[in-house]
């Protein structure tokens, strides 16, 4: 009998080779019952390796599965549910994985000893790169990862329960069953696509039945419980703080079917009862690497699970539980028998004992005791301790977290019996009532272990890193004694199966050659995910164009429509330009959007800026706090612009802010900072000074907004301004602000400002009626041949203004470098105040922001390029400062920049030398006054 | 991680922004003498000790509420969480009171 | 004992019964000239340059675990030289000579691998940033090329050009950074600096100092007191817990870094790329493994791990920019202890006790800076003064307003 569905056959090919198996299989139980020995190749040696274990512990059987073109290396065979139609490969072989070229490594083993490339490879000096580097990494490597997109898509999602039961073997599903009937939100996921654990392996009775019996009644009960959730090919694979656990579900093998391939799952649990289970480990013995030696546990799962009799198998066990095995010939170790050799390269064909006898054998079975899967208490730094009974770490109630409970042969407790008694105590425990204990069997281990064989030949305790215990002797001769050395010396462990199998047999040769004991030589930490999570399912969801999120302008159908380029600023698409027929490039369009901005009128969405509500009886107080001027004293109905610095005295940004009442402002931020400024406010407003009477809202996704510039732009709002409010020059200038109503009674807020220098208004209306507003000013703009203009547009204008922004507020820049020291109010504190009177910060060597033109006309300048006072060497130490905004002006006829200059401010006049290595472009610059163009600002005043 | 916000209950720490050691609620007088060295000590040395930390988080993606978090910095175990103007108008927070700038 | 290929040849040929321990296990004696605390890689490479260059004896080099235990074991193996500011530029360009050379010092290949590291952009002004730290570089000597997108295609066409929600526009490119093999690294200057005679005493850990009228005389630890003349301070990660055994307060916090590597895969990647669009950062290992890392945890934190959010963050940036990596599986994460500095740069100075020195705060970047730091340290052991290349290195640049910020965050460490 097996649990494989012979009544559906599966087809599948391994290696373009057709096979085929039942539902129920796995790829590696498909292949043994095909009686395929060699399934891939070593990670060092190149040796053959075939079917090892039957579960996720599996260190040999690494293959590719392929589909839609790519494919999916390092799946253990084990693990990978047989569908119809796989594809399967095997993997790091040159050549074939019968003939692989590279397994000349194996005869050259000596010189490839632990660690050799450490001690070799260094002369000639360049011959690391160039030689020695690229063999070894050709040679190294397991599977190959298809340089094409990932096909397959992935979900994330969010779990709660008060109990996570993590694995459904006897004691996870006798707890489930007692939780589940008390009504507890419980989730009981599994690894395996099928639920009951080693009861599915083994030949057990329950009560007297069949074990398969009792499991399917139990799932059948618990699938009916609405509030238990059953999950099974689910791997939780990592404890997080507080109750968070990571897991991964498994839908299908298959890749790019469609759907969801994997679930990501971030599970919150009340309490997580892991019970896990445990894992066989092998004995380190001569050859003991060859395809047909495999963990005793695996011969009996593909027998009574899967229904295949291995033919002519051996026994090697140190313990009661090997014997359980059926075998034609038993090596009980307790009983001073032992494996001296074994031969086979491509399969095993015979066994050496201790006494020189040869036993004529196809497959081996090791049993030398097991290892409890402790790794999920160890996630969060916990530490197994040394049992030295059972010869296993166990968990250590000391350092176990507070909300985790671990039972059954996770505990060490391996018979049935004990995993249902621990099942019923940690039911007990967490609230419920428990039913009869099951009968079930109750036999004792009995283990006399034995870790290593010693002799001459190599003997494998990392089976897939290919680490013998002659590594670990020779690393431990060569004065790596800590098992962290050792690890990270011979890679013991560090392989796909993060040591599964390996570690405690290391541990173990390790101990004999310090003359130590286990628990004196130490044991590794156990890292998350307990098995590898692909990376795709860890970013389900974020890839492509949904990496991040993207925020759209209330003009974007406009712009999309009326030709815009975008750039990305912070998540927003911006209009960059808006490019017309006949324009030959960006510059084109940018400089007919500034021309006619600057001669007739243009409008620019300025919503991405933030917007801050500050309200309150103390909102001008609190102002005055923030930023370096005052704002107190702001009347009613004006506006004016404000630099805020953080603590450290440094720029943090700056904006205008607008009075719309005795207790109303409303303070705009630069578009990258809208966030980190809101948050800062906040801080001040409640970590700070909390007896203020100042309330906050961001309001930059209320309103939105429209820089109107140019000499005809107060001819254009006129347009579209209700006839009730009035904003001519006398009754509404430069600096006011006011709320009014435009195109027949749409509320809307009207600042007179100007970033470009020229006479503008912003208009800010509520967010919905942004678009109508934008065709609205377009379609009465068009008597004054009205410009929509961009970023760019925008960039050139403040250049040639002379205006600071992100680049010049790059973080690291005062109030004095930006030329603002004037603004910083001697009257009163404000948040950076104290700290920028540092020495280091003030001074006339200091760098200070100036404006730049090329002496020679045809010249172009380069952002980036560092300054150095004419006719000094270009070193580091003459470095007199750097340009941070470029711009070719159209208005100007030449390309100008802003930037940065030691003194700067008391060097207008002089040339100076621009150095740019990167784009090899080293020009004369003239040092000019910043504001380029209208410096009295006589413009915005008309 | 999980922060058991005061008004909203327990919410993943995602929702958070972290700024750091509650210490920098205490702002020191700028009109002190000493307010050179206050400040700097002020903005720039932490204690940084293994253990408990009381610490400000900002519930950003939430109701903008600044929190003083108190955790163990060597377990992430968070003992108690409270809303940071309440502190601060408790004045719970230790600090050398004369040098305060609220006092 | 010395290594080379006859020797390997040698001893394979006699079944290894040859090799020595890569360094000796010393007992601590009572009183040494220069005891450096903490046997990381800064540490050692200390220990191995007062001996080699400055010329020094009765070195101890304390650490309280395994050697190599700390951040130079768990890194991402990155070396580069490519800061913005001079006070950095020129010592990790240094310090990246001192790699190029590093295999011949101290005979032990530490695999120090040259592949490149590309540094994307998605922005003008990111590029423009890139040229204003190119331009720094090369005006230290340092190699640093500005790419254009096709330039970035034709190095690494399977990133994500077509698809991508921040498209990829270039990259600074510097062909002399890459990766080495870290563990090596201690294990490399550990050797070299045994047999100049420095005792490597580990399992040893440092409870307190010897501070008498101001003065710095030695140090007690779990193994007794130590008398020494100076005392250097590189445990980069705890460097406030053991300075305030000092009874002095640093301007740092402790953060928790994660790194990440993938399963073993065929050469796939040549060499170094960090995304300008999301956290992340990627090279390949010579065992096959992407090795790959992100952002910090964003809190302040002793404990080394971390958790989901920074892990999702991480992979969401690698698919975007690499949309094949999904196919390939997270192997093994773990976390470091950061000293993050106030301005994200380090600190190499004396201290204001005479005879203890400090070196720390070397934030996420401390790797790429061993050899360098270590020469640098030795420098101010031996000579009392700075190393010319790490003067800005100053405990007092705070007070004096002097900030090393290359990121331009402030004071605010897990922004750095």
């Amino acid at each position: 009998m097996s649990l494989v569905d012979k009544n559906v056959p599966l087809n599948f090919t391994f290696d373009g080779k057709a096979y085929s198996g039942f539902e129920g299989d796995t790829l590696a139980s498909a292949l043994l019952r095909d009686g395929v020995k060699v399934v891939g190749r070593s990670f060092k040696y190149h040796r053959p390796r075939g079917i090892m274990g039957a579960g996720s512990e599996e260190p040999n059987a690494l293959v590719e599965i392929h589909g839609r073109g790519v494919c999916e290396p390092n799946r253990r065979a084990t693990t990978i549910k047989l569908f119809d139609g796989l594809k399967a490969k095997s993997q790091n072989h040159m050549g074939s994985r019968n003939f692989d070229l590279l397994a000349v490594n194996d005869f050259i083993h000596p010189f490839l000893a632990a660690g050799f490339y450490y001690k070799t490879f260094m002369w000639p000096e360049a011959f690391w790169e160039k030689l020695y580097e690229p063999v070894i990494r050709r040679a190294a490597g397991l599977g190959t990862l298809t340089r094409r997109a990932d096909p397959d898509s992935y979900d994330k999602g969010f779990l709660h329960c008060d109990v996570l039961i993590v694995g459904a073997g006897p004691s996870g599903l006798l707890t489930a069953l007692s939780l589940g009937r008390a009504g507890q939100r419980v989730i009981l996921a599994d690894d395996d696509f099928r639920m009951g654990g080693r009861l599915l392996s083994e030949s057990f009775t329950v009560n007297d039945a069949l074990a398969s019996e009792w499991i399917g009644e139990v799932l059948e009960e618990l699938s009916e419980m609405p509030e238990v959730r059953l999950m099974p090919r689910t791997s939780v694979f990592g404890v997080f703080d507080h109750g968070i656990y990571g897991a991964l579900e498994t839908r299908t093998d298959a890749i790019g079917v469609g759907g969801a391939r994997q679930t990501l799952w971030r599970i919150y649990a009340g309490h997580t009862v892991l019970a896990a289970g445990a894992t066989e480990r092998p004995i380190a013995f001569a050859n003991n690497d060859r395809p047909g030696i495999m963990l005793a546990s695996a011969v009996r799962s593909y027998k009574n699970r899967f229904g295949i009799d291995l033919e002519n198998t051996v026994l090697i066990t140190n313990n009661d539980d090997g014997l359980r095995t059926d075998a034609a010939h038993i090596i009980d170790t307790r009983g001073g028998g032992y494996i001296a050799n074994t031969a086979g390269r491509k399969g095993l064909r015979s066994v050496t004992l201790h006494t020189g006898e040869k036993l004529t054998a196809n497959h081996l079975a090791v049993a030398g005791g097991w290892n409890p899967n402790v790794h999920l208490t160890c996630h969060k730094r916990g530490r197994p301790v040394w049992d030295k009974a059972l010869a296993c770490f166990v968990p250590d109630a000391a350092t176990l977290p507070a909300d985790m409970s671990v039972i059954g042969a996770a505990a060490g407790h391996f018979s049935t019996h004990s995993a249902f008694a621990d099942a019923n105590a940690v039911a007990k425990k967490l609230g419920a009532k428990t039913p009869a204990l099951p009968k079930a069997e109750d036999a004792p281990i009995q283990i006399t272990p034995l870790w290593h064989i010693k002799g001459a030949k190599r003997a494998w305790v990392d089976f897939q890193n290919d680490v013998t215990a002659k590594d670990i002797t020779l690393a431990h001769q060569e004065g790596f004694s800590s098992v962290e050395h050792v690890k990270r010396y011979t890679t013991l462990g560090m392989a796909t199966d993060q040591g599964r199998t390996s570690n405690v047999v290391g541990l173990a040769v390790l101990a004999d050659a310090t003359q130590q004991t286990i628990p004196q030589t130490g044991t590794t930490i156990f890292r998350p995910p307990y098995s590898p999570v692909p990376i795709g399912a860890l970013a389900a969801g974020h890839a492509g164009q949904h990496f991040k999120p993207t925020r759209l302008t209330p003009s974007h159908s406009y712009a999309l429509e009326n030709g815009a380029a975008f750039v990305e600023a912070g998540y927003w698409k911006r209009a960059q330009w808006f490019a017309r027929t006949g324009e030959k490039g960006w510059r084109d369009s940018v400089d007919r959007e500034v021309i006619m901005t600057r001669n007739s009128v243009g409008i620019c969405d300025v919503t991405t800026l933030g917007k801050i509500d500050v309200q309150g009886r103390d909102a001008g107080k609190f102002l005055n706090k923030v930023y370096v001027n005052t704002f107190s004293t702001l009347k009613v109905g004006k506006c004016r612009y404000g630099l805020m610095l953080r603590e450290d005295g440094i720029a943090m940004d700056d904006g205008t802010t607008a009075r719309l009442s005795e207790t109303h402002f409303v303070m705009t931020t630069t578009t990258a900072k809208a966030g980190p400024v809101f948050r800062h406010l906040e801080f001040v407003r409640q970590c700070l000074y909390p007896d203020m009477d100042v309330h906050l809202i961001s309001t930059t996704d209320q309103w939105a907004q429209f820089s109107i510039a140019g000499p005809n732009a107060r001819k254009l709002l006129e347009k579209i301004i209700d006839p009730e409010f009035d904003i001519s020059n006398e009754a509404f200038p430069y600096m006011a602000c006011a709320e009014m109503k435009v195109c027949s009674g749409t509320r809307a807020r009207i600042f007179r400002l100007s970033f470009s220098g020229e006479l503008a208004y912003e208009i800010s209306v509520p967010a919905r009626y942004g678009d109508a507003l934008v065709s609205e000013l377009m379609a009465q703009g068009e008597e004054f041949d009205a410009v929509m203009y961009g970023t760019e547009a925008l960039g050139v204008m403040r250049i040639e203004k002379g205006h600071a922004a992100g680049n010049e507020l790059n973080g690291t820049t005062t109030a004095l470098a930006l030329g603002l020291g004037g603004f910083v109010s001697k009257k009163k504190d404000c948040i950076g105040k104290v700290l920028s009177k540092r020495e280091g910060m003030i001074g006339q060597d200091k760098l200070s922001m100036v404006g730049f033109m090329p002496v020679n006309e045809t010249d172009k300048i380069t952002n980036g390029a560092h300054f150095f006072t004419k006719g000094e060497t270009h070193n580091a130490q003459n470095d007199q400062g750097y340009m941070s905004s470029v711009a070719w002006s159209p208005s100007l006829n030449s390309y100008i920049g802003l930037g940065f200059l030691k003194n700067g401010t008391n060097r207008k006049g002089e040339v100076i030398e621009a150095v740019d290595y990167m784009r090899d472009n080293h020009v004369n610059l003239q040092v000019v006054n910043p504001h380029f163009i209208d410096p009295e600002g006589a413009r915005l005043r008309v | 991680m999980i922060i058991n916000h005061p008004l909203l209950g327990p919410r993943d720490a995602s929702e958070f922004t972290y700024l750091g050691d509650a210490a920098l609620m205490l702002r020191p007088n700028p009109k002190s003498d000493t307010a050179a060295d206050s400040f700097y000590s002020y903005q720039y040395i932490r204690e940084n000790t293994a253990g408990q930390h009381r610490e400000l988080w900002y519930h950003e993606q939430g109701d903008r509420s600044w929190l003083v978090v108190t955790r163990n910095i060597s377990t992430h175990e968070i003992t108690k969480v409270e809303l940071a103007r309440d502190v601060k108008r408790a004045k719970a927070i230790n600090n050398e009171a004369a040098t305060h700038e609220l006092g | 004992m010395s290594y080379s290929a006859f020797r390997i040849f040698k001893e394979a040929l006699t079944g290894h019964k040859g090799w020595k321990p890569v360094w000796r296990k010393a007992e601590p004696r009572a009183q040494y000239d220069i005891i450096i605390i903490g046997g990381g890689g800064h540490g050692l490479a200390t220990a191995h340059y007062l001996a080699s260059i400055f010329d020094k004896k009765r070195i101890a080099v304390l650490e309280k675990g395994w050697i190599g235990g700390g951040n130079v074991g768990r890194n991402t193996t990155i070396v580069r030289s490519n800061y913005m500011l001079h006070e950095n530029e020129g010592f990790y360009e240094f310090s990246m000579k001192l790699w190029e050379n590093l295999e011949q010092d101290v005979n032990y290949n530490a695999m120090v691998s040259q592949r490149g590291v590309l540094n994307l952009y998605h922005s003008d002004g990111q590029r423009d940033a890139y040229v204003r730290r190119g331009n720094a570089m090369a005006l230290h000597g340092a190699d640093a090329k500005l790419l254009d997108t096709e330039a970035v295609r034709r190095l690494y066409p399977f990133l994500n050009f077509d698809d991508a929600r921040f498209p990829i526009q270039g990259g600074l490119l510097q062909p002399r950074g890459g990766t080495v093999r870290h563990d090596a690294v201690a294990w490399g200057y550990a050797h070299a600096a045994d047999k100049r005679g420095v005792d490597i005493i580990e399992n040893c850990e440092v409870t307190g100092f010897d501070i008498q009228n101001g003065q710095c005389r030695g140090v007690m630890t779990s193994r007794g007191p130590i008398k020494a003349k100076k005392v250097g301070v590189a445990v980069a990660g705890n460097s406030s817990r053991v300075m305030a055994m000092a009874y002095m307060r640093l301007p740092m916090e402790s953060h928790v870094l994660q790194a990440f590597v993938s399963e073993g895969l065929k050469p796939l990647l040549d060499g170094v790329i960090t995304y300008g669009a999301g956290h992340f950062y990627v090279s390949q290992s010579d065992k096959g493994g992407l090795v790959f890392g992100g952002d910090i945890e964003g809190y302040n934190s002793y404990a080394q791990r971390g958790n989901m959010p920074v892990v999702e963050d991480v992979c969401e940036g690698g698919v975007s920019l690499m949309p094949m990596i999904g196919k390939a599986r997270l192997l093994r994460m773990w976390g470091g202890i950061m000293d993050m500095s106030m301005d994200g740069s380090p600190i190499i100075d004396r201290t204001h006790i005479d005879g203890l020195y400090f070196n720390g705060g070397w934030c996420y970047g401390g790797f790429k800076a061993t050899p360098a730091s270590g020469y640098s340290f030795a420098h101010l052991l031996a000579t009392d003064t700075p190393h010319v290349t790490a003067k800005a290195y100053r405990l007092d640049r705070f007070s004096r307003g002097l900030m090393i910020d290359e990121k331009g965050q402030g004071a605010q460490p897990n922004l750095h």
